[in-house]
């Protein structure tokens, strides 16, 4: 099950502004049956274009309605320029957060509020060109650079959660991570670089890996009648001997490369390389 | 808040209390090794023997056959992969669209094992959720090590003719393997009679603990262990016995042959008034899978033009549990396979609901279901822009 917010399964239970506006003069319908969600966005904009009635069909899960809802609530009352500016994150957040499988819920509210929006102008709907990358859900690849962008977006599994594009079939993986590349590589030069591996004498990372190991490594092995001692540090190399029970241990090996140099790798240097005393 | 009304038995079942009272000595006095050779272990030992007796019985098997596993998982694993060892020569897999994951994931991975080029042939369903036999019969070959059929389906209750389908099997000489897990205790099974080689069944379907299965491999039948180690299950299976669940599973299979009459009478009518009362009162409903050759515990619905987890939050509100085929409740973002291979259209996949009954369900329960979905259905599709639409295509 999923994890939702009170606000979320308030609105879910007591959706606000459910139906139809009749004279609504800016409507939006984005998704469909076959995708498992969509949503119909009508506004009634008056002459100073300010919102002044907002109404919504949706069929879908809990946070497709829950996110139509507090779209709903958002805009009303709103200037036109105002609304626009909404963002996905606005919607998932006026909600208390969306488990992050769900945020196409709330991009799909951003959708359709974009698209009611060109309706009223009489402009066609931003997004709905560019080239289709995922067939099974009709996502585009501006759809999909613009989530990247907007919100962050740093692995494949983000944009399916985000847009849906590669839920189905999977076909579209490859030119999604294509996408990804592209736009993250171009903002690179925009993002301070990260710092490389930390540079760390070696007097810091004996006592880093002392450290560690008294506070975790060795009351697990001491658990199991075993000891370990730190001989020296070489660079990355980092030599220990095995004492008592695991001494003698047929399975010290793998202690020492699945647990103790797994622990230290994390939690001082991913790079060391624990070696047994000879 | 009324109590739990519980209609999701094929997702996991209520321990029985008898099954509870059996078990809870090996918890605690009885903490003894079966394996040990003092007398205090030896008396865990016995009740293995009687629990292994239990199983046999039900399923009309030898005691030499049953293998207890950790979990319905572990004993297809097992046994398919068992088959793949037993066939270094031949690289073909039988297996259904509809077959729960612990089959089809496997399936899919023997494809991508290292050194065996393995074909997977996974035969379609129609409409109602069943099997073509011709198909089938053209599908097997020299290639074949294995053909992996469920029993029943989880999701709509179709049982497919599996002592047709061994029966095929064997005569092309090729071993056959049958999930059980939703078909033991619900109907009856006599494994004597049937060419089947292995069977998989899951304890915590049939009303004992989660974590305890059980692989039924016919005598003759070759065998490669899943499980390396110790000499527990005559070496077929290592790993310290899980004594108190293997000691509940007995005795649910036990209480399991009891209830057979119970499961197609009660059980039955139940189900059959729920799902008549749900059609006739819900405009747009569809029952997914086949009428009679079903399961009679369970039923999966249709309600066109909404979405299942939606449905499933609104019948929560009444502690009601069931499940969905829907993509939302499953975290992908598709419908179910199941729906998908019987191509169930979209305006309904995404509405189905299964509920699945047990021994423990009551008719006061069914009348309140019946009482409070259509108003459930009737508020989502009031929100729902395809609903006043539905005509217009
Ligand atoms: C048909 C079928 N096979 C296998 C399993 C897996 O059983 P287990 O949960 O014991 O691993 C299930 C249970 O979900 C099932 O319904």
């Amino acid at each position: 099950m999923w994890e939702y917010t009170d606000k979320v399964k308030e609105h879910f239970m007591n959706p606000r502004n459910v139906g139809e506006i009749k004279d609504a003069n800016a409507v939006g319908e984005v998704g469909s049956l076959s995708c498992g969600d969509a949503l119909k966005l009508m506004l009634k904009v008056d002459e100073k274009e300010i919102i002044v009635d907002a109404k919504f069909q949706t069929f879908g899960c809990a946070s497709a309605i829950a996110s139509s809802s507090a779209l709903t609530e958002m805009v009303k009352g709103l200037p036109l320029t105002e609304a626009e500016k909404i963002t996905n994150e606005e919607i998932a957040d006026f909600l208390g957060g969306l488990p992050k499988e769900k945020m196409h819920c709330s991009v799909m509210g951003r959708e359709a509020l974009e698209a009611a929006v060109a309706n009223y102008r009489g402009v066609p709907v931003p997004v709905a060109e560019g080239e289709v990358v995922c067939e099974c859900f009709g996502v585009t690849d501006l759809e999909v650079k613009r989530a990247i962008e907007e919100s962050h977006l740093r692995s494949v599994e983000d944009i399916t959660n985000f847009t849906k594009a590669g839920g189905g079939c999977g076909k579209c993986l490859d030119r999604l991570q294509e996408i990804l590349d592209e736009v993250t590589g171009s903002a690179k030069s925009r993002i301070i670089p990260m710092k490389g591996p930390a540079r760390m004498t070696t007097i810091q990372k004996i006592k880093k890996i002392e450290d560690v190991l008294e506070r975790e490594i060795r009351p697990a092995l001491r658990n199991d009648g075993g000891d370990i001692e730190l001989i020296d540090v070489d660079g990355d190399m980092v030599i220990v001997a095995l004492r008592g029970a695991c001494g003698g241990c047929s399975r010290s090996t793998t202690t020492l490369k699945e647990y103790v140099e797994k622990t230290l790798r994390e939690q001082v240097l991913d790079t060391l390389v624990v070696e047994e005393e000879r | 808040m009324n109590d739990v009304i519980y209609m999701d038995n094929n997702a996991t079942t209520k321990v029985a209390p008898d099954v509870l009272a059996a078990m809870l000595p090996y918890f605690s006095e009885l903490y003894g090794n079966p394996s040990s050779m003092h007398r205090f272990g030896g008396q865990v030992g016995r009740a293995l023997v009687k629990a292994r007796e239990q199983v046999a019985e039900l399923l009309g098997a030898d005691t030499e056959e049953i293998i207890f596993t950790s979990c319905g998982t572990e004993s297809d694993s097992t046994a398919i992969l068992s088959a793949v060892r037993a066939n270094p020569d031949k690289h073909h897999i039988v297996t259904t669209r509809v077959e729960h994951p612990a089959v089809k994931n496997l399936a899919t991975s023997l494809r991508n094992l290292t050194g065996h080029k393995y074909r997977v042939t996974s035969l379609g369903v129609d409409n109602e959720g069943m099997l073509d036999l011709d198909e089938y019969r053209k599908a097997l070959s020299d290639d074949t090590a294995i053909v992996s059929v469920m029993w029943a389906n989880n999701e709509t209750g179709v049982i497919f003719p599996i002592a047709e389908m061994a029966a095929m099997a064997k005569e092309e000489g090729i071993l056959f393997h049958t999930d059980a897990v939703q078909a033991v205790g619900k109907i009856p099974i006599n494994l004597r009679e049937l060419e089947v080689n292995f069977l998989s069944l899951s304890g915590h379907k049939l009303h004992a603990p989660k974590g305890v299965g059980v692989l039924y491999v016919k005598k003759g039948t070759p065998y490669a262990p899943f499980m390396i180690g110790g000499h527990q299950e005559r070496g077929r299976r290592g790993g310290t016995e899980n004594t108190a669940s293997i000691v509940g599973l007995g005795k649910a299979c036990e209480l399991a042959g009891a209830w057979m009459s119970l499961e197609n009478s009660k059980v039955r009518k139940l189900r059959d008034k729920l799902e008549e009362g749900l059609l006739a009162s819900i405009p747009n409903s569809i029952l997914n899978g086949h009428k009679t050759s079903r399961l009679p515990n369970t039923c999966n619905i249709s309600f066109e033009y909404i979405e299942g987890e939606a449905i499933l939050l609104h019948m929560d509100q009444y502690n009601i549990c069931a499940s969905s085929g829907s993509a939302c409740t499953s975290g992908s973002l598709e419908p179910s396979h199941v729906m998908r291979a019987m191509g169930v259209p979209f305006t309904a996949a995404h509405g189905s609901i299964r509920f699945s009954l047990s021994v423990f369900n009551t008719e006061d329960e069914v009348d309140l279901v019946l009482e409070k979905m259509p108003a459930i259905i009737a508020g989502l599709r009031e929100m729902s822009p395809f609903w006043q639409n539905r005509d217009k295509g």
